[in-house]
């Protein structure tokens, strides 16, 4: 079973503004039935204020698909409806205290059904641009139409070149098989033939030297240096969207990392400071926790505790 | 109250006397079968007496046609791949749509590497056509690999006669027999069945041990090669200690076979019965007349598996569901499509998978919790009105991007 969060057990075993609703002045039917998840969202907009006074949802589809239209009537109702149109699946999400990297479609679905039912209060007519395939990259939710089509517009040739424009095989590297795929189809499309050959995506650092684990483990330098290397493993990532991350403090088995840029507000930030926590353990070996640096009680000391 | 296992297909508990004949090859008999020395000569004779006992339940002609593995897949890969190595020239593939992924996964990735493969469809209730069988049945076929039984719906496959089809033109058989061993009579010495693969978890045996049977004569090249074990055709040191609780879960699945199939049918039906006179628009896939006696899948209709599963589980009952959300896939089940069951069922689908433990208590517990599960769910979906389907609902309510 899905590992839900307590908010989304909550949400499903206890929907919220569940069923039709009379008099609704906007409706948004979105979904795909053979996927098995689609919702019908229904609104009543006061036209003299544009506030959404009361909004329900019907959904077929799995326990995450229930909760998200359910935390997403709870979301927008009493919103003005501009203020409705900037609430992205992330927030949804946030909502429910995040959703499985499988799941996140749920969201997606809960957003473009909102999209839908103001379009049909404004009498417009939405156009929908969903396209999606199947997961490839479970570490950071990437779908095969994503990366088909970043590989055909940016004539991508290396896994590495599909992790830095799609964050996809950046994390465990179980789906390089599935990226490299991807890759073989469509440059055979375009005549040229995938090079198996070409550099890994990920380099894994030289190992420790004999000196350290000889005495069991890393020195205080050596171990903040390695913490270090793999952040400049992930950087090119992270400037790729406009970001970056700073270390900031060292602190026993807690890491205060600064994320900067784009990084800082984004919705993936979560995700992405998982994935560093998720590299850092596996090249320390050792049980670590990442925390953003903005929970430091104190302005960072400077000297680092082994 | 306890909660209730109907989940047997997926995983089955080991039975008391299976775990209590294994303990002594942990801590005493821990020695390497193949050692001469006291501490591997009884662990060795262990394993003989294991190899009678899965040669009884199989009806196999020798002992020496049972090789041991460590799963069911592994059994299915070795097969398939021994076929391949055996008969260079042929490059097709018979199998069906159905299948486990053991199997169509290996096919899917040998067609990539320039093999064909003929998936046999079904109809409407699993059913094969033995005309297209036959069709595609030609000298050019290395392997013909079709399950006995299949895991979601329980239906049975007239492997035997599709055996002698293949003998007749010489061509080897396979057959995935995980969910079929233990449930139905198995009399392999007089079949036309090369090879068969067994999965002891499925039969209260340990997880992690397995069996390809491997009809004498039949060519065969093994899958792993290093020591001489299993007569050189699967190397590597065996898993005593499971082979002897296989061993002793085969004597007890021999004993109960009738069981199986007076009792736990009885508890089967009772359970589809019970369901299907309360809960209104949900009925039985596959093949009611002609499936494993343990097995119920059962499609409702308007709603989705997981949340059926989740509300379940809440309930204390655990059972497992054909819908995509269950596996993270975007389709929902491979044989629910193959059998063109529609979407609005085919995500709804459940399976209730009974044992020999299972009880009447049990099952009457469960007939009481299903109806108001669906209802429940049946409440929040766009396709349901106040006690019925809305009208037309395919049109009533037809997403963007459906």
């Amino acid at each position: 079973m899905w590992d839900y969060s307590d908010k989304v057990k909550e949400h499903f075993f206890q929907p919220r503004n569940v069923g039709a609703l009379p008099g609704a002045n906007g409706i948004g039917d979105v979904g795909s039935i053979s996927c098995g998840d689609a919702l019908r969202l229904s609104i009543i907009v006061d036209p003299d204020t544009d506030i959404i006074e009361d909004a329900k949802f019907q959904t077929f589809g799995c326990g995450s698909a229930i909760a998200s239209s359910s935390a997403l009537t709870e979301i927008i109702k009493g919103m003005k409806v501009e203020e409705a149109l900037k609430v992205t699946n992330d927030d949804i999400a946030d909502f429910l205290d995040g959703l499985p990297p499988e799941k996140m479609h749920c969201s997606v679905m809960g957003r473009e059904a909102l999209q839908a039912a103001i379009a049909n209060f404004k009498g417009e007519e939405w156009a929908d641009d969903h396209e999606e395939g199947a997961l490839v990259c479970k570490c950071f939710a990437v779908d095969e139409k994503l990366i088909e089509g970043l590989v055909r517009a940016n004539n991508l040739h290396t896994v590495q070149e599909v992790t830095n424009y799609t964050k996809a095989g950046g994390g465990c590297c179980a789906c390089h098989e599935g990226i490299e795929e991807i890759l073989m189809r469509v440059m055979e499309e375009r005549g040229e033939i995938f090079d198996a050959d070409s550099k890994p995506a990920i380099v894994e650092p030289e190992p420790l030297p004999i000196a350290a684990t000889a005495t069991g483990g890393m020195t205080t330098v050596q171990r903040i240096r390695r913490i270090e290397a793999v952040i400049e493993s992930i950087r090119p990532n992270l400037r790729m969207d406009g970001g970056d991350a700073e270390l900031v403090e060292v602190d026993g088995n807690t890491i205060y990392i600064k994320m900067i840029g784009a990084c800082s507000s984004c919705g993936m930030a979560s995700m992405t400071i998982g994935g560093i926590q998720q590299r850092l353990m596996e090249e320390l070996g050792e049980f670590i926790k990442v925390v953003p640096a903005e929970k430091l009680a104190q302005p960072p000391r400077k000297v680092a505790h082994g | 109250m306890a909660d209730i296992y109907l989940d047997n297909n997926a995983t089955t508990q080991c039975d008391p006397k299976v775990v209590e004949a294994m303990l002594p090859f942990f801590l005493e008999q821990f020695g390497n079968p193949s050692s001469i020395h006291s501490f591997g000569a009884g662990v060795g004779r262990a394993l003989g007496k294991a190899r009678k006992q899965i040669q009884a339940l199989l009806g196999a002609a020798h002992d020496s046609e049972i090789i041991l593995t460590s799963c069911g897949t592994e059994s299915d890969n070795t097969a398939i791949l021994s076929a391949l190595k055996c008969f260079p020239n042929r490059k097709e593939i018979i199998t069906t749509t159905v299948e486990h992924p053991a199997v169509l996964a290996l096919c899917t990735q040998l067609e990539k590497e320039g093999y064909t493969i003929h998936r046999l469809g079904v109809d409407s209730k699993g059913r094969l056509d033995l005309e297209e069988y036959k069709r595609v049945l030609t000298p050019n076929v290395a392997i013909v690999s079709v399950m006995w039984a299949n895991n979601e719906t329980g239906n049975l496959f007239p492997v035997e006669e599709m055996a002698e089809m293949a003998h007749a033109v010489g061509v080897q058989f396979h057959t995935d027999a995980v969910q079929a061993v233990g449930k139905v009579p198995i009399n392999l010495k007089n079949t036309k069945i090369d090879m068969l693969s067994v999965s002891g978890h499925k039969l209260h045996a340990p997880k992690g041990i397995g069996v390809l049977y491997l009809k004498r004569g039949s060519r065969f090249r093994p899958l792993f090669r290093g020591g001489h074990q299993e007569r050189g055709r699967r190397a590597g040191t065996e898993n005593a200690a499971s082979v002897v609780g296989l061993g002793k879960a085969c004597e007890l699945a021999l004993e109960h076979i009738e069981y199986e199939n007076t009792q736990v049918k009885v508890l089967r039906d009772r359970l589809e019965q019970g369901i299907l006179s309360q809960v209104p628009n949900c009925f039985v896939t596959g093949d009611p007349n002609n499936r494993l006696p343990n097995t119920a899948n059962i499609a409702f209709e308007y709603i989705e598996g997981e949340g059926i599963l989740m509300l379940l589980n809440k309930a204390g009952i655990a059972a497992s569901s054909g819908s995509a959300c269950t596996s993270g896939s975007l389709e929902p089940s491979h044989v629910m499509r193959a059998m063109d069951i529609p979407y609005t069922a085919a995500h709804g689908t459940i399976r209730f998978s009974l044992s020999r433990y299972t009880t009447q208590v049990e099952v009457d517990r469960v007939i009481a919790a299903v109806p108001p599960i669906v209802a429940e769910l049946r409440r929040l979906s766009p396709y349901w009105g106040e006690d019925g389907p809305v009208t037309e609902p395919e049109k009533a309510f037809a997403p963007v991007y459906g």
